[in-house]
């Protein structure tokens, strides 16, 4: 009986196959939009994983403030000098490498071309550190670092925004009141998982640019990379105490510093994408809500139309609950086409937007499964109450019903 | 068979029948008295008004009496619930309309099939009864036509088969030959006359048309909700 009433309802939504896929359209996309978020945002999870392990399990940040990266950035804390870096470099055993360098918004200036761009004031060591490659000319002598010379190396973004076809290589590149020689374009890195793009950069020297840009001795950020025979927490324990002792802190104060883990970064950035993830399938889950009134409503039109129909099968010995269970079953076959066109084409689009995000595609059978028996659900309930109006009909009425 | 051993196929005692309360109360029957035999043909006439088609849709069980009794082979219907009343029409009873009634885009074939499905025979079983419905209607070659291609006769045709199909012992026809001209009717009222003959079926039938109600082997007429006339009648075609 069960395979009849499902005979029956497929029947019946062929009959009428535009309109069914019309009915379905509300499932359909909010099917297709839970698999495509939660598809691309596990995707962004395993890229954002991948890029702070590549960037060195075993390094670390040192900012000033305690805000950290947690709440708003750096903050107007104490900064650091070149000497703390020297320091942390010098008397760690547990260092392997410690970078100074500094960071801030610049628009740079070629002939009647300007961008935007993040200006790096930095030390060969710390392009070292962080495999910045030279792909043309070459990087900063010793002695120009030394002397903090106007010379700087350019990002692929950098060089195409400004350059265009011009070879730059010699060219005088302005910085707000700096005029630098670009003496070498770096190898391309392409964007981090927080969709920056890394080839946006200029580098200058350290030294420069905190006596032409900054105008004053300050380092923003010490970059340091742990040795990889000790572990990174206690590499994190020497340096916080060390960083108190050249910074003065007392004993029960708290730190006016920040020792950032890379891979607590990473955990707070999978975070917070779990949780935009979660956000944007809930708003997703609520077009399934929509959905499923689209199929009550149809439904309840399908009933007022049918009345007849339904007139006849109570005529010839049908029993309230199998009228129930044809319209029930028939809301539910509905929903549950909605859910597998749903999941196509949210298998599609995430592996459009993984492709264009340049992320992992890595669908989630659970997900999948969820969604799905989601729009069963839906079905049932939103079938429910029209069904349960035929079952109800009285069948003179619905015999008489034109 | 013994008959008069068996109670009436069709009893009903003192059946009334009241639409509405107070000023707008409608009392369509005031009391109908009528016994069928198995195996009767029944002729129902009257002004419309009368009480003619709730008496029908009383006997058919898709409508229940305000008061009296009505049993159907000893059974008394007014204990039946609804889904009780659905397995009596299922099993015993089957209906033809004035309009057909047939499911629209559906195939003759399946309109024939539908109270069979209800009755939960297995699928190859339903198609043999179908079709055997069909060719004694003669309609075996238009199985697979939909109703929009079949003519009004050969429609009501089909509503007859499906009536049949369930093999039960009463056929309820409600105006039956109410869409169709003289021809077609005649071809209805033979092919009915032929099914209460040839195999027993008991027929009720609802007509204003004294021509149709001459197919029938008694004459119960129909006014203000009651019975005006009951009589035998020797019906030409028999």
């Amino acid at each position: 009986m069960l395979l009849e009433t499902f005979r029956l309802a497929v029947h019946a939504i062929f009959r009428n196959a535009l309109r069914s896929f019309l009915t379905v359209l509300g499932i359909v996309i909010g099917v297709a939009s839970v698999i495509a978020m939660v598809t691309i945002g596990q995707g962004s999870q395993v890229r954002v994983t991948r890029d702070v392990e590549s960037l060195g399990t075993n390094t670390v940040m040192v900012v000033p403030g305690q805000g950290g990266m947690r709440q708003g950035g750096f903050t107007a804390d104490r900064p650091f000098t070149v000497a703390d870096a020297e320091a942390i470099q010098e008397n760690l055993a547990t260092v392997a490498i410690a970078a100074p360098y500094n960071i801030t918004g610049i628009t740079a200036v070629y002939g009647n071309q300007n961008h935007f761009t993040q200006l790096v004031g930095a030390t060969t060591a710390l392009m070292d550190a962080m495999n910045w490659s030279i792909a043309e000319g070459r990087a900063f002598t010793e002695a120009e670092e030394r002397a903090g010379r106007p010379v700087c190396v350019l990002g692929q973004t950098v060089r195409e925004e400004l350059f265009g076809s011009i070879p730059p290589l010699g060219q005088t590149l302005r910085l707000e009141s700096l005029a630098c020689e670009v003496i070498g374009i770096l190898e391309p890195k392409g964007a981090t998982s927080f969709g920056e793009d890394q080839d946006d950069t200029v580098a200058i020297p350290l030294k420069t640019f905190q006596r032409r840009i900054a105008g004053n001795d300050d380092v923003s950020i010490i970059f340091i990379e742990a040795r990889s025979d000790v572990s990174t927490a206690r590499a994190i324990r020497d340096i916080e105490a060390l960083m108190r002792d050249r910074r003065r802190i007392s004993p029960g104060e708290e730190d006016d510093f920040s020792v950032i883990d890379m891979k607590q970064i990473a955990s707070i950035l999978t975070g917070i994408t779990s949780v935009l993830t979660g956000l944007l399938s809930a708003v997703a889950g609520v077009s399934l809500l929509v959905g499923g009134i689209g199929i009550m409503n149809i439904m309840l039109v399908s009933v007022t139309e049918r009345t007849r129909e339904i007139g006849i099968r109570l005529a010839v010995g049908a029993q309230a609950r199998q009228v129930l269970m044809q319209f029930l079953v028939e809301a539910i076959v509905l929903s549950l086409l909605g859910g597998v066109m749903g999941t196509a084409l949210g298998l599609a689009l995430g592996a459009l937007g993984a492709h264009l995000m340049s992320i992992p595609f890595t669908p989630d059978p659970f997900v999948i499964l969820v969604a799905f028996a989601f729009s069963a659900g839906v079905g049932v309930i939103f079938g429910y109450f029209p069904a349960r109006r035929a079952a109800r009909m009285d069948p003179i009425e619905a015999l008489r019903h034109q | 068979m013994d008959r008069k051993a068996d109670p009436p196929q069709i009893a009903l005692r003192g059946i009334t029948r009241v639409y509405g309360t107070g000023e707008a109360m409608v009392r369509a029957l005031r009391g109908i008295d009528l016994t069928v035999e198995a195996g009767d043909f029944l002729a129902i006439m009257g002004p419309s008004g009368s009480g003619k088609s709730t008496a029908m849709n009383v006997i058919g069980c898709l409508d229940t009496p305000s008061g009296g009794s009505y049993h159907f082979q000893g059974v008394d219907v007014s204990a039946l619930n609804r889904d009780q009343r659905a397995l009596l029409r299922r099993n015993y009873l089957g209906f033809v309309f004035q309009g057909y009634n047939l499911l629209p885009r559906t195939s003759a074939l399946d309109n024939v099939e539908l109270p069979l499905i209800y009755k939960g025979l297995p699928r190859a079983r339903r198609i043999a009864m179908a079709q055997e419905a069909l060719e004694k209607v003669g309609l075996a070659n238009r199985a697979h036509h939909d109703p929009s291609e079949l003519s009004g006769g050969q429609q009501q045709r089909v509503a007859i088969a499906r009536a049949l199909a369930g093999r039960p012992g009463v056929i309820l026809a409600d105006e039956p030959t109410g869409n169709l001209d003289t021809t077609r009717s005649r071809e209805i009222m033979d092919l009915l006359t032929e099914l209460n003959r040839d195999d027993g079926i008991t027929i009720v039938m609802v007509t204003h048309e004294e021509d149709m109600a001459e197919y029938a082997r008694r004459h119960v007429n129909f006014l203000d909700g009651r019975i005006a006339e009951d009589h035998q009648h020797d019906s030409p075609g028999g």
